[in-house]
């Protein structure tokens, strides 16, 4: 079991030496008002001059661009499940095919596709269909309140469906495993606790890479650099806001102090309870989760993995302590085997 | 047929065994405090104090595919590991050999001491994304960064070890004169480096075990306990290996000890991940379990022929070969795993909806409303 790390919520920018630092700035990404239409990833690309990561279709759903890469660092997760929002019905629309939605079937065949998008490891096929079925199918958690059994939705006439959309972006946690394990000091941490890599240091060790528990930060091909979401760090610092919030019509992204938005995401699952969507949960929004709390938390409708998030993550210099002092016992035993080994010659 | 005699009054038969069967089962291997923290908490992989709940089968992910990032370390990273345990398994033996008098052994150590270092240190460079900016490694010194801690324990070890070796070349000086006086210095500055460098090899072959766990990769992190054992083991079993191949076989008899202490540290770090729950299985799958699997056969191979054939140089050398061939295949073995278990979401889903369930389970009914759906 992972013990809670803090029981206070710390302030990462003090924490790492600023003095008086500016209020902790972050993410509310409320996926139950994303409309998907990917603003976001353009404005992000834009302004932080992102390469393209070219014109590929995934034919997996209108997501094409499959996942955070060094070359996406907003990606808008798409997922089409047989069930309502919350208590919602569709009436038969007269006239338009009946059936069930996407199959189980085509969400196995899409997560297959491995488009090539200029980064490592990228955008990285399924080795199982099964999973992609489970996430297409809305039903992988029966005990789920509000989960109605598989294909039940479908009555003998227009199917029930749902479209999840979900913005994903690098989470800025609070502890944060790419900036503890980074041997150059090329990630930092920011005056306003967010995390970014500075270009002209980093050489590209990939360090970052597997030790990010979220799989956010990726290598540029040819480039051989970590790149990831600044929360557009030359914009805040001058009170804008971050392009992608800036673009969003939906204001599904929402910027502002962390403080601010943890308690705007408490009310907006309360009054989304009260109506009836009882799927809608917090993700990344508790600082006594495995990474202290996320700079960039989510509201959801289903479970994370569904999104592609990692239900409980945590920080693995969490268990670097423990990890050393294994470490010193090889060290010694080494040693010792070594004076054993010359010592039984002198005998 | 033992178990008759010292059953206790009143217990039902066989329930010894049943008892002993309940505790193999165990995911922890039936040992009753192994496997658990002083905190209480199990080890990471494993499933506390109740018998391993089979893992729930079924486990969505978006379209299937990985939610984290495999590395995009190339097989420099564990040619490097094993480049780094020979040179530190070398330096160890060079220590010894020259503070016993075993000449052949310490001046064949040292050179391939200097030889894995300098090909480590090429593998290192060339694998960075950007090769020239290699030394944006010595701006900072980051104990949370085993990467950081292990450019500095090589900067330590590099110039100790290379001295060493470079000090082999004396004999080579005239015997008189100024020349002549330097020769006689030098094999005490020889021993000096020697020693330097053999109090830190043993650091230079077990951080690169922290180097690997200390990642979200889950076969890799949930490993910790047992991988600078298994690298400390196998670094033992290159520098022994390639000692037996360029030591005369009279001179030879600390690296077959050493072989034989190498191969017990590592099988016994083996066993204990072997053990650790689902996050195991990427060792005994696919590539990475063929690596693995001919690394063990070649290990025992090894380690029988440098015990049995002492008075046969061919021998010694073939053993010594098969030393170092099993610990460079262990190193690409638990490369290929960690990154198998990263790219594949039910080692990353699983093992957390465990502990999710867990946790959920000690707390009892959630407190946090917007934390979970309410009915």
């Amino acid at each position: 079991m992972v013990e809670p790390h803090t029981a206070v919520p710390v302030d990462p920018a003090a924490r790492a030496g600023y003095l008086a630092p500016p209020p902790r700035m972050g993410f509310f990404t409320d996926t139950s008002l994303c409309i998907g239409c990917k603003a976001c990833e353009v404005a992000c690309k834009e302004w932080n001059l992102v390469p393209g990561s070219g014109l590929d279709l995934l034919g997996m759903s209108y997501d094409n661009t499959g996942a955070l890469t060094a070359n996406s660092w907003r990606h808008v997760a798409f997922v089409e499940q047989p069930r309502p929002v919350g208590w919602q019905t569709t009436a038969p629309l007269a006239g338009l095919p009946t059936g069930p939605p996407a199959a189980p079937t085509t969400a196995g065949v899409g997560g297959a596709v491995a488009p090539e998008q200029g980064t490592l490891p990228g955008v990285v096929p399924a080795s199982d269909a099964a999973p992609a079925a489970r996430m297409a199918d809305g039903a992988a958690f029966p005990g789920t309140p509000g989960t109605p059994p598989s294909g039940s939705g479908d009555r003998g006439r227009r199917a029930e469906l749902r479209w999840l959309m979900m913005s994903d972006v690098c989470k800025h946690c609070t502890e944060a495993a790419c900036l503890d394990v980074c041997p150059t000091g090329a990630l930092f941490r920011t005056e306003f606790g967010t995390v970014v890599v500075q270009e002209d240091i980093c050489n590209g060790c990939g360090y970052c890479i597997p030790a990010c528990p979220y799989g956010v930060i990726d290598q540029r091909r040819g480039d051989g650099r970590a790149w990831k979401c600044t929360l557009c760090y030359d914009r805040i610092r001058v009170g804008r806001t971050p392009a992608c919030a800036q673009a969003c019509p939906t204001e599904s992204i929402q910027y502002g102090e962390l403080d601010d938005l943890r308690r705007r995401a408490r009310a907006r699952v309360e009054r989304l309870h009260a109506d009836g969507v009882t799927e809608a949960r917090l993700y990344g929004h508790d600082p006594n989760d495995g990474v202290g709390g996320d700079g960039a938390f989510f509201l959801l409708l289903d479970e994370p993995e569904v999104y592609g998030l990692p239900p409980d993550p945590v920080v693995t210099t969490r268990d670097l302590p423990r990890m050393w002092r294994r470490a010193a016992v090889a060290a010694l035993a080494m040693a010792v085997a070594t004076v054993t080994a010359f010592l039984g010659r002198a005998r | 047929m033992t178990g008759a005699g010292r059953m206790l009054p009143g217990e039902p038969a066989g329930e010894r065994f049943r008892r002993l069967g309940d505790r193999l089962d165990h995911p922890n291997g039936g040992g009753r405090r192994r496997g658990v923290r002083r905190d209480g908490g199990p080890y990471p992989g494993r499933v506390g104090d109740a018998p391993a709940p089979v893992p729930p089968a079924t486990f969505a992910s978006y379209y299937g595919r990985p939610i984290l990032k495999a590395p995009v370390w190339r097989y420099d990273i564990p040619a490097y590991l094993f480049c780094g345990g020979l040179a530190a398994g070398s330096a160890l033996l060079a220590a010894g050999a020259d503070l016993t008098g075993h000449d052949a052994l310490r001046r064949a150590t040292r050179i391939v001491g200097l030889g894995a270092l300098g090909a480590g240190t090429y593998f290192l460079i060339n694998d960075l994304g950007r090769p020239a900016r290699f030394h944006h490694m010595l701006r900072v010194a980051k104990p949370t960064s085993p990467m950081s801690v292990g450019t500095w324990i090589l900067a330590c070890f590099g110039p100790s070890a290379g001295v060493a070796a470079v000090t082999e070349l004396a004999p080579l000086l005239p015997r008189h004169g100024v020349s002549g006086l330097l020769g006689r210095l030098v094999p005490r500055v020889g021993r000096a480096a020697g020693l330097v460098s053999a109090a830190v090899a043993p650091a230079v072959a077990t951080y690169t075990g922290v180097l690997l766990a200390d990642t979200a990769v889950p076969s890799w992190h949930d490993a910790y306990p047992g991988l600078p054992t298994l690298f400390a083991g196998g670094a033992l079993v290159a520098g022994a290996g390639a000692a037996l191949v360029t030591t005369p076989t009279g001179q030879a008899g600390p690296a077959r000890r050493l072989a034989v202490a190498g191969a017990v540290l590592e099988r016994l770090a083996a066993r204990r991940i072997s053990r650790m729950g689902l996050t195991a299985e990427p060792y005994r799958r696919g590539h990475a379990g063929r690596l693995l699997r001919a690394g063990r056969l070649l290990l025992a191979a090894g380690t029988a022929g440098a015990l049995l054939g002492r008075r046969s140089r061919a021998v010694s050398v073939l053993s010594g070969a098969a030393l170092l061939a099993s610990s460079a295949l262990v190193r690409f073995g638990v490369f290929a795993a960690g990154v198998a278990s990263a790219r594949d979401p039910r080692y990353t889903v699983l093992p957390q909806r465990e502990r999710l369930a867990r946790r959920r389970a000690e707390a009892g009914p959630p407190r946090d409303g917007a934390a979970r759906p309410t009915p």
